[in-house]
């Protein structure tokens, strides 16, 4: 080696900072002994990992939960006052109103006498709407052609027992149908007669009178729904659904703090697990520390080293932990939704603050410990 | 000598011991309080989904068709033909009673209300609030306060055997009525008790005791139909079967099985002339939501499970770890690896007993605070549970101790004992 290479080694060592070396240590500290910094690593992405899941899971959840409420139904409704119809363009002002945030089908009846002179309450509706709002009608088949009618398994009784054309008179207007299909609900659905709307229009003139409505949304977005659409509609009483609305928040609420709960647990757990391997991963390198100590580095110094290593484990870990929790949460979403769970940028903060916390606090603990203890007993190895 | 170094393990390392048996207990407790919630959220869930009401309506079986739009009946009150009130207990005496939360009978007929304002046409439907009836020797109390929860009165639910009444708050709102007046409901004079809310046809009407409305009717033990709400089981492929074309071994499975369509086959018999249905809206989605919530809970609970296994290999992996040099030690006095390894796998064992006692009774204290605060009632936890999770927490520990256990006994003693780690 010549003097010229000497003094070139020496003077890039003059200017070079502190933080090179600072930085070599952290990194070779892994790199030297990979076996322990990687268990103490995987202990940290396995927590991050199962947090950011929970976290997401938990956000994620109720918008999915609600969803699977909708099936069933209707949980707003709007009736014209007094029994009234509504005006003719309800429908598209409440469809303006839900704006693809729900979904809207109006109904219309009246009370038509069959052939046996049997009062029954026939009803025009827009099939395509109902099979989607109101899935658990049981119905084998859809009517689609002209003069085909959906008639209740009630109805059928009474209207055309062996499944024969039938007619049915309104006001001295008479229609000829076919039943292309029965409906079974168990409720008074069953004892009616549905027909296409535009059919029932040219039938008996009568415009719908009730609109069903299934709105998206947290309990606070469904009253603003109705509120704006009781202004839309001055003539209709806008109301929810009780029964649907009530049933929601209680089974959403329950199971919402049952996954809170869990998740509280379960994150918890992880941390106590990231906690114990940290410190003893910390409390494995007292030899380093001691050597550190031998060669004049000051308390600060030191402190300062194992609290970035451990920083840096936890920063690591957590942008690799929250990979993956993502990852298990939309697999969560697929086995049990069907739907994918959107992934939550706005977790990673949590999960980054708290896996950097959880690691600087299983640095400060062996620290504290070994402060007290004099270099040469830990090189002495006792 | 293996019994003393067990011993003497355990006395002279009492805060490193300590110390992995808390992390050991966490982990049990965690787990214990998960599985039992998991176990126990179906029946939880589904009793909370009986707030959507009735999942079941009993009507007569030669049933004139029902001439309804919103909730009003059209059709003349004696139209058609009843149900019996003397029958009802007997819905609690079908294979299912305990299943069977509450029933309401219904009576609707046609009235002439007057008050200062003048008169006016409504209709009244009499039920139960929330009568006892006894069957055998079993007393119980149903009514609509179990099977419509949401019904809100303001003032006070009338007595079952009283006069008194409910006024929907509409139809309060037209007559301009408030509870505590009296009401003249077809010449007889009647107290109303209180306003009843439902955001249905009720706000419309008024709800009286059955009583009542049998006494309007001039037919004293009629009933129009019961709207009956159950604890049920989704429906699957056997429930989806006719009856009929079963042969009597899986009939007899299909009528143990709380189905919603067992249980209405069930009414059917119980009742006499009575046609029961399921209520399609309450009884289908039910199924879809309940397993939804079980399914998320159980991948929570395997969530939960993962991470206490995860905590107790880490705790028993450092305990283990730091003790190279007694392993150093051991083998050099002579001991095989062998010897060695059944030693830390006997105090692993010893341990995990310990810890797993201890965290199976606080994870069901937590279970119970859980049950308690979420869902006002008791989680139930099975017997069986508790072998399950001792193993569990000797398997866990034994898995997490085995790869330390493995690299401490390779270890070579010299260095070891030097302190070369």
């Amino acid at each position: 080696m010549t003097s010229q290479d000497q003094r070139s080694v020496v003077d890039r060592r003059a200017h070079s900072d502190h933080t090179s070396m600072f930085l070599r240590m952290l990194v070779r500290a892994a790199v030297v002994r990979p076996g322990r910094a990687a268990s103490a690593l995987l202990a940290m992405v396995v927590a991050a990992a199962v947090a950011t899941a929970m976290m997401n899971l938990y956000v994620d959840v109720q918008a999915k939960l609600r969803k699977e409420f909708r099936s069933y139904g209707a949980n707003v409704v709007a009736i014209g006052k007094d029994g009234a119809s509504l005006p003719a363009d309800a429908l598209s002002k409440i469809e303006g109103v839900l704006g693809g945030r729900g979904m809207a089908v109006p109904f219309a009846y009246v009370v038509a006498r069959a052939a046996s002179g049997q009062s029954v309450v026939v009803a025009g509706t827009d099939f395509a709407r109902v099979q989607k709002l109101d899935r658990w009608w049981s119905v084998n088949v859809w009517p689609d052609g002209p003069h085909q009618a959906l008639v209740g398994m009630r109805a059928m009784q009474v209207v055309s027992p062996a499944g024969q054309p039938f007619d049915l008179t309104f006001q001295d207007r008479a229609i000829h149908l076919e039943p292309a299909g029965t409906l079974q609900t168990g409720a008074a659905e069953d004892s009616r007669v549905y027909l296409p709307m535009a059919e029932f229009l040219a039938w008996s003139g009568v415009q719908p009178s009730t609109v069903e409505m299934a709105a998206n949304g947290t309990p606070d977005e469904v009253n603003a729904t109705i509120q704006q659409l009781a202004n839309a509609l001055p003539t209709a009483d806008v109301h929810p659904i009780r029964q649907i609305v009530e049933g929601e928040t209680r089974v959403l609420g329950k199971t919402r703090s049952t996954l809170y709960a869990s998740a509280v647990l379960i994150i918890l757990t992880a941390a106590l697990c990231v906690l114990a391997t940290l410190t003893g991963w910390v409390f494995d390198r007292r030899r380093d520390f001691a050597i550190m100590k031998a060669l004049g580095a000051s308390e600060r110094m030191v402190g300062g080293f194992f609290a970035a290593e451990a920083a840096a484990l936890g920063a690591v870990g957590a942008v690799l932990g929250f990979a993956i929790g993502i990852g298990i949460a939309a697999w969560i979403g697929r086995v049990n939704f069907n739907a994918s769970v959107a992934p939550r940028l706005s977790v990673l903060p949590y999960v980054f603050a708290g896996s950097i916390c959880v690691a600087l606090l299983a640095a400060i603990v062996p620290m504290s410990l070994l402060r007290r203890v004099q270099p040469a007993i830990i090189l002495k190895g006792e | 000598m293996f019994v003393r170094l067990l011993y003497e393990s355990f006395r002279r390392q009492k805060r490193r011991k300590l110390l992995a048996g808390i992390a050991i207990t966490l982990g049990v407790a965690v787990a214990t309080a998960m599985i039992a919630v998991a176990t126990d959220i179906g029946d939880k869930i589904n009793r909370e989904l009986r707030t959507y009401g009735a999942n079941l309506l009993v009507t007569p079986q030669e049933d004139t068709l029902d001439v309804e739009i919103g909730g009003v009946n059209l059709k003349p009150p004696s139209d058609g033909s009843f149900l019996n009130e003397t029958d009802l207990p007997k819905i609690k005496g079908t294979f299912w009673r305990h299943n069977i939360l509450g029933f309401s009978p219904m009576l609707p007929v046609s009235v002439s209300v007057a008050n200062s304002t003048g008169t006016k046409d409504a209709s009244l439907v009499g039920t139960y609030f929330a009568k006892k009836l006894t069957f055998g020797k079993d007393e119980f109390t149903t009514g609509v306060r179990t099977t419509h929860p949401w019904w809100k009165v303001q003032g006070d639910w009338p007595a079952d055997n009283s006069s008194d009444v409910l006024l929907g708050e509409h139809l309060a709102a037209q007559l301009a009525e408030h509870s505590g007046s009296l009401l003249t409901i077809d010449g007889q004079p009647h107290r109303i008790a209180g306003i009843l809310s439902t955001g249905g046809p009720e706000d419309d009407q008024i709800v009286a005791p059955l009583s009542v409305a049998q006494r309007v009717l001039g037919k004293s033990d009629a009933v129009r139909r019961i709207y009956v709400s159950a604890l049920t089981k989704p429906e699957d492929a056997l429930a989806r079967r006719d009856p009929k074309t079963m042969n009597p071994e899986l009939f007899d499975r299909w009528y143990c099985s709380p189905y919603v369509e067992s249980i209405a086959y069930q009414l059917q018999e119980a009742i006499p002339h009575s046609h029961a249905e399921q209520i399609r809206q309450v009884a289908q989605n039910e199924g879809t939501v309940l397993s939804r919530i079980k399914g998320l809970m159980l991948l929570v609970t395997l969530a939960a499970l993962f991470a206490s296994a995860l905590a107790v290999s880490a705790a028993m992996a450092t305990a283990i770890f730091e003790r190279r040099r007694e392993v150093g030690l051991m083998k050099a006095l002579g001991a095989g690896n062998f010897a060695v390894a059944a030693l830390f796998f006997a105090e692993s064992t010893l341990l995990a007993l310990f810890a797993g006692v201890a965290g199976f009774f606080a994870g069901s204290f937590l279970a119970h605070r859980i049950g308690r605060s979420i869902f006002d009632s008791q989680i139930t936890i099975q017997p069986v549970l508790f072998p399950l999770i001792l193993a569990i927490a000797i398997i866990v520990t034994f898995a997490g101790s085995a790869a330390a256990i493995r690299r401490a006994v390779q270890f070579d003693p010299v260095f070891a004992l030097r302190g070369d780690a």
